[in-house]
Protein backbone atom coordinates (compact mmCIF):
# COMPACT_ATOMS: atom_id res chain seq x y z
CA UNK A 1 0.00 0.00 0.00
CA UNK A 2 1.39 3.42 -0.88
CA UNK A 3 1.89 6.15 1.69
CA UNK A 4 -0.42 9.15 1.93
CA UNK A 5 0.01 12.72 3.13
CA UNK A 6 -1.16 13.81 6.55
CA UNK A 7 -3.99 16.24 7.09
CA UNK A 8 -2.88 18.61 9.86
CA UNK A 9 -5.35 19.26 12.70
CA UNK A 10 -7.32 22.51 12.67
CA UNK A 11 -4.94 25.37 13.37
CA UNK A 12 -4.42 29.10 12.91
CA UNK A 13 -2.32 29.84 9.82
CA UNK A 14 0.11 32.71 10.47
CA UNK A 15 -0.34 35.44 7.84
CA UNK A 16 2.56 37.74 8.75
CA UNK A 17 6.22 37.30 9.64
CA UNK A 18 6.62 37.23 13.40
CA UNK A 19 9.18 36.68 16.14
CA UNK A 20 6.56 34.78 18.12
CA UNK A 21 6.96 31.05 18.75
CA UNK A 22 5.28 29.03 15.98
CA UNK A 23 4.45 25.35 15.73
CA UNK A 24 5.25 23.25 12.69
CA UNK A 25 2.84 20.57 11.48
CA UNK A 26 4.13 17.80 9.20
CA UNK A 27 2.50 16.79 5.93
CA UNK A 28 4.28 13.41 5.98
CA UNK A 29 4.38 10.87 8.79
CA UNK A 30 7.35 11.32 11.14
CA UNK A 31 8.88 8.19 12.61
CA UNK A 32 7.08 7.07 15.76
CA UNK A 33 9.36 7.43 18.76
CA UNK A 34 8.97 3.76 19.66
CA UNK A 35 9.89 2.72 16.10
CA UNK A 36 13.18 4.62 16.11
CA UNK A 37 16.41 2.60 16.09
CA UNK A 38 19.65 3.62 17.80
CA UNK A 39 20.79 5.00 14.45
CA UNK A 40 17.64 7.13 14.10
CA UNK A 41 18.04 8.48 17.62
CA UNK A 42 21.72 9.24 17.16
CA UNK A 43 20.95 11.15 13.94
CA UNK A 44 19.02 13.71 15.99
CA UNK A 45 22.35 14.78 17.58
CA UNK A 46 20.40 16.56 20.35
CA UNK A 47 18.33 13.97 22.21
CA UNK A 48 15.61 16.55 23.01
CA UNK A 49 14.80 16.76 19.29
CA UNK A 50 12.96 13.45 19.60
CA UNK A 51 9.99 15.64 20.59
CA UNK A 52 10.09 17.45 17.23
CA UNK A 53 7.99 16.01 14.37
CA UNK A 54 10.27 17.85 11.93
CA UNK A 55 13.40 16.06 13.12
CA UNK A 56 11.61 12.71 13.46
CA UNK A 57 10.50 13.07 9.83
CA UNK A 58 14.02 13.92 8.64
CA UNK A 59 15.37 10.99 10.71
CA UNK A 60 13.94 8.72 8.00
CA UNK A 61 17.26 9.47 6.23
CA UNK A 62 19.47 9.48 9.32
CA UNK A 63 22.86 9.93 7.66
CA UNK A 64 21.63 13.01 5.78
CA UNK A 65 20.00 14.44 8.91
CA UNK A 66 23.03 13.99 11.14
CA UNK A 67 25.41 15.55 8.61
CA UNK A 68 22.93 18.41 8.04
CA UNK A 69 22.74 19.13 11.74
CA UNK A 70 26.50 19.08 12.31
CA UNK A 71 26.98 21.42 9.33
CA UNK A 72 24.33 23.76 10.75
CA UNK A 73 25.86 23.88 14.24
CA UNK A 74 29.34 24.77 13.06
CA UNK A 75 28.11 27.50 10.71
CA UNK A 76 26.06 29.19 13.43
CA UNK A 77 27.68 28.28 16.74
CA UNK A 78 31.43 28.07 16.06
CA UNK A 79 32.75 30.86 18.29
CA UNK A 80 36.13 31.20 16.56
CA UNK A 81 36.16 34.78 15.19
CA UNK A 82 34.47 35.60 11.89
CA UNK A 83 30.95 37.03 11.85
CA UNK A 84 29.33 37.66 15.26
CA UNK A 85 26.53 35.24 16.09
CA UNK A 86 23.91 38.01 15.83
CA UNK A 87 24.85 38.67 12.23
CA UNK A 88 24.95 34.99 11.26
CA UNK A 89 21.36 34.92 12.55
CA UNK A 90 20.58 38.09 10.60
CA UNK A 91 21.72 36.38 7.39
CA UNK A 92 19.51 33.40 8.25
CA UNK A 93 16.51 35.61 8.98
CA UNK A 94 16.99 37.69 5.81
CA UNK A 95 17.28 34.56 3.67
CA UNK A 96 14.13 33.12 5.25
CA UNK A 97 12.27 36.43 4.80
CA UNK A 98 13.20 36.50 1.10
CA UNK A 99 12.32 32.85 0.45
CA UNK A 100 9.10 33.26 2.39
CA UNK A 101 9.66 30.77 5.21
CA UNK A 102 7.65 32.14 8.14
CA UNK A 103 8.73 29.38 10.50
CA UNK A 104 12.50 29.72 9.88
CA UNK A 105 12.24 33.51 9.91
CA UNK A 106 10.51 33.44 13.30
CA UNK A 107 13.23 31.34 14.94
CA UNK A 108 16.19 33.22 13.51
CA UNK A 109 14.65 36.67 13.90
CA UNK A 110 14.30 35.82 17.60
CA UNK A 111 17.96 34.79 17.74
CA UNK A 112 19.10 37.86 15.77
CA UNK A 113 17.17 40.14 18.14
CA UNK A 114 18.45 38.34 21.24
CA UNK A 115 22.12 38.46 20.25
CA UNK A 116 22.10 41.96 18.72
CA UNK A 117 19.67 43.66 21.13
CA UNK A 118 18.30 45.40 18.01
CA UNK A 119 14.71 44.17 18.35
CA UNK A 120 13.21 47.14 16.46
CA UNK A 121 15.49 46.64 13.45
CA UNK A 122 14.76 42.91 13.31
CA UNK A 123 11.06 43.67 13.53
CA UNK A 124 11.35 46.09 10.59
CA UNK A 125 13.11 43.42 8.53
CA UNK A 126 10.19 41.08 9.19
CA UNK A 127 7.52 43.71 8.54
CA UNK A 128 8.94 45.60 5.56
CA UNK A 129 11.14 42.93 4.00
CA UNK A 130 14.71 42.69 2.79
CA UNK A 131 14.97 46.19 1.26
CA UNK A 132 14.42 48.01 4.57
CA UNK A 133 17.24 50.33 5.75
CA UNK A 134 18.97 48.80 8.79
CA UNK A 135 22.21 50.78 8.66
CA UNK A 136 25.03 50.05 6.22
CA UNK A 137 26.64 47.04 7.92
CA UNK A 138 23.35 45.16 8.28
CA UNK A 139 22.21 46.36 4.84
CA UNK A 140 25.36 44.86 3.32
CA UNK A 141 24.79 41.52 5.07
CA UNK A 142 21.11 41.40 4.07
CA UNK A 143 21.86 42.38 0.45
CA UNK A 144 24.57 39.73 0.15
CA UNK A 145 22.29 37.06 1.64
CA UNK A 146 19.45 37.98 -0.70
CA UNK A 147 21.69 38.08 -3.79
CA UNK A 148 23.02 34.62 -2.99
CA UNK A 149 19.49 33.34 -2.33
CA UNK A 150 18.09 34.40 -5.71
CA UNK A 151 17.89 31.51 -8.17
CA UNK A 152 20.05 31.76 -10.18
CA UNK A 153 22.29 33.54 -7.68
CA UNK A 154 23.19 37.17 -8.43
CA UNK A 155 25.93 37.32 -5.78
CA UNK A 156 28.95 39.08 -7.25
CA UNK A 157 32.19 40.91 -6.49
CA UNK A 158 30.22 44.04 -5.62
CA UNK A 159 28.73 42.21 -2.62
CA UNK A 160 32.17 41.13 -1.42
CA UNK A 161 33.44 44.70 -1.79
CA UNK A 162 30.49 46.14 0.11
CA UNK A 163 30.92 43.65 2.97
CA UNK A 164 34.61 44.53 3.19
CA UNK A 165 33.81 48.26 3.27
CA UNK A 166 31.38 47.49 6.11
CA UNK A 167 34.28 46.02 8.08
CA UNK A 168 33.97 42.27 7.45
CA UNK A 169 37.14 40.24 6.96
CA UNK A 170 37.19 37.24 4.64
CA UNK A 171 36.30 34.75 7.39
CA UNK A 172 33.27 36.87 8.28
CA UNK A 173 32.28 37.09 4.59
CA UNK A 174 32.60 33.29 4.34
CA UNK A 175 30.29 33.10 7.37
CA UNK A 176 27.69 35.28 5.60
CA UNK A 177 27.93 33.00 2.57
CA UNK A 178 27.52 29.84 4.65
CA UNK A 179 24.69 31.21 6.81
CA UNK A 180 22.67 32.36 3.79
CA UNK A 181 23.46 29.17 1.86
CA UNK A 182 22.47 27.01 4.81
CA UNK A 183 19.07 28.66 5.04
CA UNK A 184 18.46 27.88 1.41
CA UNK A 185 18.75 24.29 2.60
CA UNK A 186 16.64 24.69 5.75
CA UNK A 187 13.91 26.85 4.20
CA UNK A 188 13.23 24.28 1.48
CA UNK A 189 12.74 21.47 3.99
CA UNK A 190 10.58 23.51 6.35
CA UNK A 191 8.43 24.97 3.56
CA UNK A 192 7.84 21.76 1.68
CA UNK A 193 7.38 19.04 4.30
CA UNK A 194 4.84 20.77 6.54
CA UNK A 195 3.42 24.11 7.55
CA UNK A 196 3.64 26.67 10.36
CA UNK A 197 0.86 27.14 12.88
CA UNK A 198 0.30 29.94 15.34
CA UNK A 199 0.53 28.88 18.97
CA UNK A 200 -1.81 30.06 21.69
CA UNK A 201 -0.80 33.61 22.53
CA UNK A 202 1.17 34.26 19.33
CA UNK B 1 33.76 5.18 -5.10
CA UNK B 2 35.30 7.80 -7.39
CA UNK B 3 34.18 11.35 -6.86
CA UNK B 4 32.99 10.90 -3.28
CA UNK B 5 36.20 11.11 -1.26
CA UNK B 6 37.71 14.36 -2.53
CA UNK B 7 35.97 17.35 -0.93
CA UNK B 8 33.40 18.32 -3.55
CA UNK B 9 33.07 21.98 -2.54
CA UNK B 10 36.87 22.41 -2.61
CA UNK B 11 36.97 20.73 -6.02
CA UNK B 12 34.13 22.79 -7.49
CA UNK B 13 35.50 26.09 -6.13
CA UNK B 14 39.08 25.17 -7.03
CA UNK B 15 40.44 25.48 -3.49
CA UNK B 16 44.05 24.29 -3.33
CA UNK B 17 45.63 23.04 -0.10
CA UNK B 18 47.47 25.91 1.58
CA UNK B 19 45.44 28.61 -0.18
CA UNK B 20 43.77 31.44 1.79
CA UNK B 21 40.32 29.96 1.19
CA UNK B 22 41.47 26.56 2.42
CA UNK B 23 42.62 28.27 5.63
CA UNK B 24 39.22 29.96 5.95
CA UNK B 25 37.37 26.69 5.48
CA UNK B 26 39.66 25.09 8.08
CA UNK B 27 38.30 27.56 10.67
CA UNK B 28 34.90 25.85 10.33
CA UNK B 29 36.14 22.25 10.22
CA UNK B 30 32.85 20.59 11.20
CA UNK B 31 30.93 22.47 8.53
CA UNK B 32 33.52 21.48 5.94
CA UNK B 33 33.56 17.82 6.98
CA UNK B 34 29.81 17.48 7.31
CA UNK B 35 28.96 19.26 4.06
CA UNK B 36 31.05 16.49 2.53
CA UNK B 37 29.39 13.87 4.76
CA UNK B 38 26.00 15.08 3.52
CA UNK B 39 27.19 14.73 -0.04
CA UNK B 40 28.26 11.15 0.70
CA UNK B 41 24.98 10.38 2.49
CA UNK B 42 22.93 11.60 -0.46
CA UNK B 43 25.09 10.56 -3.43
CA UNK B 44 26.99 7.50 -2.19
CA UNK B 45 24.76 6.25 0.62
CA UNK B 46 25.65 3.13 2.59
CA UNK B 47 21.95 2.23 2.54
CA UNK B 48 20.46 3.61 -0.68
CA UNK B 49 16.94 2.38 0.09
CA UNK B 50 14.57 2.77 -2.84
CA UNK B 51 16.21 5.83 -4.38
CA UNK B 52 18.60 4.69 -7.09
CA UNK B 53 21.98 6.22 -7.87
CA UNK B 54 20.65 7.25 -11.28
CA UNK B 55 17.74 9.09 -9.69
CA UNK B 56 20.06 10.88 -7.26
CA UNK B 57 22.49 12.05 -9.95
CA UNK B 58 19.72 12.91 -12.43
CA UNK B 59 18.13 15.15 -9.81
CA UNK B 60 21.55 16.59 -8.98
CA UNK B 61 22.22 17.53 -12.59
CA UNK B 62 18.73 19.00 -12.96
CA UNK B 63 19.01 21.11 -9.76
CA UNK B 64 22.42 22.49 -10.72
CA UNK B 65 21.21 23.19 -14.25
CA UNK B 66 18.22 25.11 -12.91
CA UNK B 67 20.64 27.19 -10.84
CA UNK B 68 22.48 28.20 -14.01
CA UNK B 69 25.62 26.46 -12.75
CA UNK B 70 26.70 24.31 -15.71
CA UNK B 71 30.07 23.29 -14.24
CA UNK B 72 28.35 21.98 -11.11
CA UNK B 73 25.72 20.26 -13.24
CA UNK B 74 28.57 18.63 -15.17
CA UNK B 75 29.85 17.09 -11.94
CA UNK B 76 26.50 15.39 -11.35
CA UNK B 77 25.88 14.37 -14.94
CA UNK B 78 29.39 12.86 -15.09
CA UNK B 79 28.49 10.76 -12.06
CA UNK B 80 25.19 9.93 -13.77
CA UNK B 81 27.08 8.61 -16.78
CA UNK B 82 29.34 6.53 -14.50
CA UNK B 83 26.22 4.98 -12.99
CA UNK B 84 25.36 3.55 -16.40
CA UNK B 85 22.66 6.00 -17.45
CA UNK B 86 21.76 6.19 -21.12
CA UNK B 87 22.72 9.09 -23.35
CA UNK B 88 18.96 9.55 -23.85
CA UNK B 89 18.49 10.20 -20.12
CA UNK B 90 21.28 12.76 -20.04
CA UNK B 91 19.75 14.49 -23.08
CA UNK B 92 16.32 14.44 -21.43
CA UNK B 93 17.79 16.18 -18.36
CA UNK B 94 19.34 18.87 -20.56
CA UNK B 95 15.99 19.32 -22.32
CA UNK B 96 14.21 19.52 -18.96
CA UNK B 97 16.63 22.21 -17.77
CA UNK B 98 16.03 24.18 -20.96
CA UNK B 99 12.24 24.03 -20.64
CA UNK B 100 12.11 24.55 -16.85
CA UNK B 101 14.58 27.38 -16.24
CA UNK B 102 13.23 30.60 -14.76
CA UNK B 103 14.21 32.79 -11.82
CA UNK B 104 13.05 32.81 -8.25
CA UNK B 105 12.04 32.94 -5.49
CA UNK B 106 8.38 33.58 -6.31
CA UNK B 107 5.11 32.20 -5.03
CA UNK B 108 2.08 32.97 -2.91
CA UNK B 109 1.50 33.43 0.79
CA UNK B 110 -1.53 32.36 2.80
CA UNK B 111 -4.21 35.03 2.16
CA UNK B 112 -3.62 38.05 4.36
CA UNK B 113 -1.25 40.99 4.72
CA UNK B 114 1.53 39.18 2.86
CA UNK B 115 -0.65 38.68 -0.23
CA UNK B 116 0.68 42.02 -1.51
CA UNK B 117 4.03 40.24 -1.87
CA UNK B 118 2.60 37.38 -3.94
CA UNK B 119 4.67 36.93 -7.09
CA UNK B 120 3.38 34.82 -9.95
CA UNK B 121 5.57 32.39 -11.81
CA UNK B 122 5.35 29.12 -13.68
CA UNK B 123 4.65 25.68 -12.27
CA UNK B 124 6.66 23.17 -14.27
CA UNK B 125 5.15 20.22 -16.07
CA UNK B 126 7.57 17.87 -17.81
CA UNK B 127 7.16 18.08 -21.57
CA UNK B 128 5.61 15.21 -23.50
CA UNK B 129 8.78 14.71 -25.55
CA UNK B 130 10.95 13.79 -22.56
CA UNK B 131 8.40 12.29 -20.17
CA UNK B 132 8.78 8.71 -21.51
CA UNK B 133 12.57 8.87 -21.15
CA UNK B 134 12.39 10.15 -17.57
CA UNK B 135 9.69 7.68 -16.58
CA UNK B 136 6.91 8.41 -14.07
CA UNK B 137 9.08 8.52 -10.94
CA UNK B 138 11.68 10.92 -12.26
CA UNK B 139 9.10 13.04 -14.10
CA UNK B 140 7.15 13.54 -10.86
CA UNK B 141 10.40 14.28 -9.05
CA UNK B 142 11.47 16.93 -11.59
CA UNK B 143 8.12 18.73 -11.28
CA UNK B 144 8.55 18.79 -7.50
CA UNK B 145 12.20 19.80 -7.74
CA UNK B 146 11.31 22.82 -9.88
CA UNK B 147 8.94 24.04 -7.15
CA UNK B 148 11.58 23.50 -4.45
CA UNK B 149 14.22 25.35 -6.44
CA UNK B 150 12.21 28.34 -7.68
CA UNK B 151 9.02 28.74 -5.63
CA UNK B 152 9.24 26.77 -2.41
CA UNK B 153 6.61 28.89 -0.66
CA UNK B 154 4.04 27.36 -3.05
CA UNK B 155 4.63 23.97 -1.41
CA UNK B 156 1.45 22.11 -0.47
CA UNK B 157 0.44 18.58 0.56
CA UNK B 158 -0.85 17.93 -2.98
CA UNK B 159 2.71 18.22 -4.31
CA UNK B 160 3.86 15.50 -1.90
CA UNK B 161 0.85 13.35 -2.77
CA UNK B 162 1.86 13.55 -6.45
CA UNK B 163 5.24 12.08 -5.50
CA UNK B 164 3.65 9.34 -3.40
CA UNK B 165 1.29 8.54 -6.29
CA UNK B 166 4.30 8.22 -8.62
CA UNK B 167 5.87 5.57 -6.39
CA UNK B 168 8.01 7.60 -3.99
CA UNK B 169 7.58 6.42 -0.39
CA UNK B 170 7.52 8.84 2.53
CA UNK B 171 11.17 8.03 3.27
CA UNK B 172 12.07 8.44 -0.42
CA UNK B 173 10.47 11.91 -0.39
CA UNK B 174 12.61 12.88 2.62
CA UNK B 175 15.72 11.79 0.73
CA UNK B 176 14.65 13.59 -2.46
CA UNK B 177 13.90 16.75 -0.48
CA UNK B 178 17.29 16.58 1.24
CA UNK B 179 19.04 16.19 -2.13
CA UNK B 180 17.41 19.33 -3.54
CA UNK B 181 17.76 21.33 -0.31
CA UNK B 182 21.39 20.31 0.23
CA UNK B 183 22.29 21.21 -3.35
CA UNK B 184 20.63 24.59 -2.86
CA UNK B 185 23.25 25.05 -0.10
CA UNK B 186 26.22 23.48 -1.87
CA UNK B 187 25.74 25.47 -5.07
CA UNK B 188 25.54 28.76 -3.14
CA UNK B 189 28.63 27.98 -1.08
CA UNK B 190 30.51 27.23 -4.30
CA UNK B 191 29.30 30.44 -5.99
CA UNK B 192 29.98 32.52 -2.88
CA UNK B 193 33.46 31.19 -2.17
CA UNK B 194 34.43 31.35 -5.83
CA UNK B 195 33.39 35.00 -5.89
CA UNK B 196 35.35 35.68 -2.69
CA UNK B 197 38.42 33.94 -4.13
CA UNK B 198 38.15 36.08 -7.25
CA UNK B 199 38.42 39.26 -5.16
CA UNK B 200 41.75 38.88 -3.31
Amino acid sequence: MSDTVLKPPAHTIPTAFTRAQLDWLPWLEPLAVEAMTERHLASLVDAARVKSPYFRLLARDPDALEARTRTDKDIFYNPDAGLPRAERELAAAATSRFNGCLYCASVHARHAATYSKREADVERLLDAGVTVDLGERWNAIVAASVALTATPSVFGPEHVDRLRRAGLDDLAIADVIHAAAFFNWANRLMLSLGEPAATAGS
Amino acid sequence: MPGTDADVIDTLVGIAPGSPLSAIRARRPEARAHAQATYRALFAPEKPGNVTAQERFAVGGFVAGLHGAPEIAAHYTARLSESGASIALKEAIDAAIAEARTSGPYGRYAPGPLSREDAEGPSYRVGAAIRPTLGPRLAAAFEHVHMLVFHPRDAAPAALQALLDAGWSTTDVVTLSQIVAFLSFQIRVVIGLRTLAGRP
